[in-house]
Order: C-alpha cells, then structure tokens, then sequence
C-alpha cells in the first residue's frame, strides 16, 4: 500500500490477516518475473495484499501453442493453457522466491481428477510458506467427463474429497460459465470450502481477420478485462445472496471505484487481474483509490 | 549481476517532445528524464492518456511493446518508429507535441556482443531497424560493422537513413538492389562469412535469416516480435517455440539466440 497515506484497515479473509482488501487474481501477475524486470523495489511497493500464484498442476505444461492472445473490445482474449513447472518444479524453484513476497501467499492448483487435486491440496497444504490454498475448477475431471466446477454435485464431491487433506483455507475458484454458479458456489460451502472465488474468465473466441479460422491456438479462449465487469458483478452479487462464505470478488477492475462495487456486492476482498498487465502497479492504485473513497465515507 | 537493465517500477508518464513522419513511418521522441539508458533491443510499454482502453474506442485496450530507436543519455531522450497498422500504432501517431504518454521499461533482453571478433552484420525488414539503428550505435567501435535494410518500396526506404550506410533491398526495386534483404545477406557472407547476424524484421524474414545462417554455420541473434499484454512476464501470451519449449519473449527475449529458435514464423501480430 503507498506510504504516507493510511492505507485501508486490515482485512479477516478466512483466517488470513490482509494489510487490505486488494490481491491478484491467479495467473495474472507472475512476482518472479516481475522481480526479473523490475528488481528487488518490486518487494518495496508490492501492489497486492496477498499473492496468488498462478495455476500449479502436478505435471509440468507448456501451455497452448501461440497466438495466445487477443485484444478485445475492452478487453482481453487469453489461451494461454495454463503453463507451469509442475508441482515439484514450484515446490523447488517458486516456493522459495515467492517466500520472499511481504505478502501471505495463496497458491492456485488444478487437476484432471480428484487424486490428482488431493496429491496437489496435501503436498501444497503441508508447506508453512503457503497461507491458502485456491483450486480451479474450470477444468473436465476425467473421471466424470464434466467440468468440476459447472456442476454442483461435481464441485460438492471435489472439495468433500480435498477438505480433510488440508487445514489451510480452501478457495474455490468458480468458473463463469456454468448455468447456476450460486448453485455450485452453495455446493461448494456446504462441502467446506473456506471461500469461493469469482469470476474466472468467460469463453470466448476470435476469428482471424482474413481466414476466418480461430485466431487462438487452442481455438478458443477466456475473456477478461472492462468487458466482464458487469457480468462479475451480477455473479458475485448472486453468489453472495446464496453462501456465508467469503467471496474473493474477480472481473475487470481498474479503479477503487470498481473495486468498492464488487465489495458492496458482497466480496471480501477484490482480486486485480488484466489491469496489472496495462500497468504493474495497478493494485497499489486500487487500493489507494478504495482507501480514499472510504475515508471520505466515513467522514 | 542482473543479464539486462532494470525497468523502474510500474508505468510513468512522459511528454512527446517530437512527433514527425519518416516516409511512411513515425518518429516519436518524448523525454524520459526517470528511466535509466537501455540496452539495445530492449523495449518499452507505450500507451496514449486518452483515446485507449475505453469509452466509445473500445480499442486499443493494452499498452503496445516497441524497441528503441534512440535513446540519448544526456537529453533524457527516447525514440521510437512504427507504422500506422492498427489501433494502437494509430492512436500514437496521431499524439502531437506536448502530449503525454505512458511509457514502461526498458524491458526484456536486448542483444549481446560475443566474445569474438567477429564482424557485425546487422539485417532489418521495415520497421525492424528500429532495435538495429541502436546497436549500430553501440557498436560504433566496430568499423567494419555492415547494415543492410530490406523494405517495401520508396516511401519505407526513407527511413533507411536512420542507420549509418546501410545497403537497401526493396521489393519494387525503387530504391536498391531490387529483391530481399537476405540476398544481400548472402552476397556478404560469401564475401566474408566470419560474421555475427544480428536480425530484425516480419517473421518470413527473420525464418529466411534463421534458416540461412543455421545453414551456414553463421552465429545470429533474433530480435522477435510477439502480441504481448503485459511486457513483464504476467500474461504468458507472448511465447515463441525454441529447442527449451516456449519462451517469453517480453521476459527471455525479445532478442533471442537463434540457434534456439524453432521457428520464428510462429510469433504473430493480432
């Protein structure tokens, strides 16, 4: 938070003591290379109040084969597919750099089943350095064929399977795009997950300008940006109407007032994404923003 | 020892200093009196104040990569060239002076000088000589330093001026030898192949570049291009396939060894 001006007042999120209520949101901020570029200030002026790794899988990915990306009408299309050094790359290589962060550290995994999603909870879970666990289930469990998080049953046996394998917090990082997310997020809370996450990207796809074939290497994508607010707004506003459990409130911020409108709808804490790929510091700015409107507020 | 010059943290706003065309180019120099002097072949975040990222002009959204052209110590001075080709590029150009805007880095990995003695054969495609008119400048020292420029027709060859002699191909003949920049290439390692390539341009031409020096056995350096969001690594959307799996040209790059390099056709623009 930037010095000199009382920063927010400190944020309870399912045990987890915040400086304030603004983190990252998974797979959009890597702090390693972010410290490549831009040194050890990076650790100086963190922009976010916890840190979310991105997604760890138990097998290392290369991820999808390029283009990845497209701009979008406000907006971003991403495939980028998840690439990651596996669990034991992050356990060796990450795990020791991300301890270095001011932050608590919160660290993203997702699996094709759930022996796959226990072996990452547990091995993750047992690590001191990780304060919380966040689990994607944007993601066909192989088992079942379906996508864990677009169903409450699939979403209520995945976190009952993981939840005696951890005492760390459980979020769980629902996917937009599934008919009844309140549904699944309850699903989710009474299979005791601390927290639910919202929104992931939408799907999406852009066509190549003079072939008309699917621009995106892995054909099509995940939207993001200004162009999702709303839609993220709706979805948490429901989500909170539904569950008792905190909400991490994801979806196109840019500014604190963006970031108040998720809070009011009943998040706990907002999570910045594609605004930190325009401006790395966009979450200290957020949060210095939210911190002004609530000053003047409470005046 | 840090392999590149650190970028201070987060965005900062400059002021245009000067804007004009070069041909069928634009020149923009703004004044960067908080950044540290580049390396050449590092890169920058650019973006406009107003007109990007909302409201009725729903694009350009992200902040656009471009190398340096220039960059001066003493004046705080960085430049930059780009063709008007879409949103973003056409938003920038059309900023006057004293318009302010966002700027990031130096970012990435620039090139290197081997530890050889080598001659230096520098070889741009179109807009590509921009990180190449910088390292001519670093390797000043090198007299026997060879440029060589390949562009479309009259009106991008204008810009050929902005490297010290440089020999020019052009796809109409209008200017130069009349054909691509890597015949000229060729003429020159058969003229003297003890040479380091240093490239820059449309990926068919950093492909034809790769593929001729791995055939004769020339060492290169690539200077790629990608769609990037971010610049600093967060996005991961900018790879290029090499021997190591994809890399992130915004952070292991963009200038790459070209031995690593599986193909450079596949590092496309939107």
């Amino acid at each position: 938070m930037s010095l000199g001006s009382p920063g927010p007042a400190a944020v309870d999120f399912c045990g987890l003591s915040l400086a304030g209520p603004i983190i990252n949101g998974s797979g959009t901020f890597d702090a390693i290379a972010a410290l490549r570029v831009f040194g050890d200030g990076l650790l100086e002026a963190f922009p976010f109040d916890a840190y979310v790794s991105k997604t760890i899988t138990l097998a290392p990915r290369q991820g999808n084969r390029p283009p990845r990306l497209w701009e979008a009408g406000a907006g971003l299309i991403n495939s980028i597919g998840l690439p990651n050094k596996g669990l034991e790359g992050y356990l060796r290589d990450d795990l020791p750099i991300l301890t270095r962060l001011p932050v608590p550290l919160i660290t993203n995994v997702m699996g094709h089943s759930h022996a796959e999603i226990g072996e990452l909870v547990s091995t993750v879970g047992s690590y001191d350095q990780v304060a919380a666990i966040e689990i994607n289930v944007s993601c066909p469990n192989v088992d079942s064929g379906l996508v864990m998080g677009a169903d409450p049953a699939e979403t209520a046996a995945l976190v009952s399977h993981v939840r005696g394998l951890t005492n760390k917090p459980l979020i769980i990082k629902l996917t937009p795009n599934a008919t009844d997310v309140a549904a699944v997020a309850l699903a989710a809370q009474e299979a005791g997950a601390d927290a639910v996450s919202l929104i992931n990207t939408l799907r999406a796809m852009a066509l190549h300008p003079k072939t008309s074939e699917p621009w995106l290497g892995g054909k099509t994508g995940g939207l993001s940006g200004p162009a999702v607010r709303s839609i993220a707004l709706a979805q948490v506003y429901e989500v909170a109407q539904r569950i008792s459990i905190p909400i991490v409130g994801i979806g196109g911020v840019q500014s604190g007032d963006d970031a108040l409108n998720l809070l009011k709808a009943g998040a706990t804490v907002v999570a910045v994404g594609t605004e930190s790929f325009r401006d790395p510091t966009a979450g200290s700015r957020i949060g210095a923003e939210l911190a002004a409107i609530s000053r003047k507020e409470r005046e | 020892m840090s392999d590149r010059t650190l970028a201070p943290l987060g965005r900062r706003l400059v002021e245009l200093t000067q804007a004009k065309q070069v041909g069928a180019y634009r020149l923009m120099t703004c004044c960067d009196p908080d950044g540290p002097l580049p390396q050449a072949g590092q890169f920058y975040m650019l973006c406009a104040t107003d007109g990007w990222g909302g409201g009725e002009q729903e694009r350009p959204f992200l902040p656009r990569p471009y190398s340096y052209l220039r960059a001066s110590g003493e004046n705080s001075e960085l430049s930059f060239i780009f063709e008007d080709v879409g949103p973003g590029s056409h938003v920038l150009g059309s900023l006057q002076p004293p318009a302010k805007l966002w700027l990031m880095g130096p970012l990435g990995i620039g090139f290197w000088r081997p530890d050889d003695d080598r001659r230096a054969l520098l070889v741009g495609g179109g807009i590509g000589l921009a990180p190449l008119a910088a390292w001519q400048t670093e390797l000043a020292d090198q007299a026997n330093a060879v440029a060589l420029l390949g562009f479309r027709g009259t009106a991008h060859a204008d810009a050929a001026h902005l490297l010290r002699d440089p020999q020019i191909a052009t796809d109409d003949g209008s200017v130069g030898h009349h054909g691509l920049v890597t015949e000229l290439l060729e003429s020159e390692l058969d003229r003297d192949s003890h040479a380091t390539v240093y490239a820059c341009g449309p990926p068919r031409m950093l492909e034809a570049v790769r593929l001729l020096c791995e055939r004769r056995a020339i060492p290169a350096q690539l200077a790629m291009e990608s769609t990037m969001a971010c610049g600093f690594g967060a996005c991961f959307g900018c790879v290029v396939p090499t021997r190591d799996g994809y890399l992130r040209l915004c952070v292991d790059g963009p200038v790459i060894d070209a031995a690593r390099v599986q193909t450079a056709l596949e590092g496309s623009d939107q």
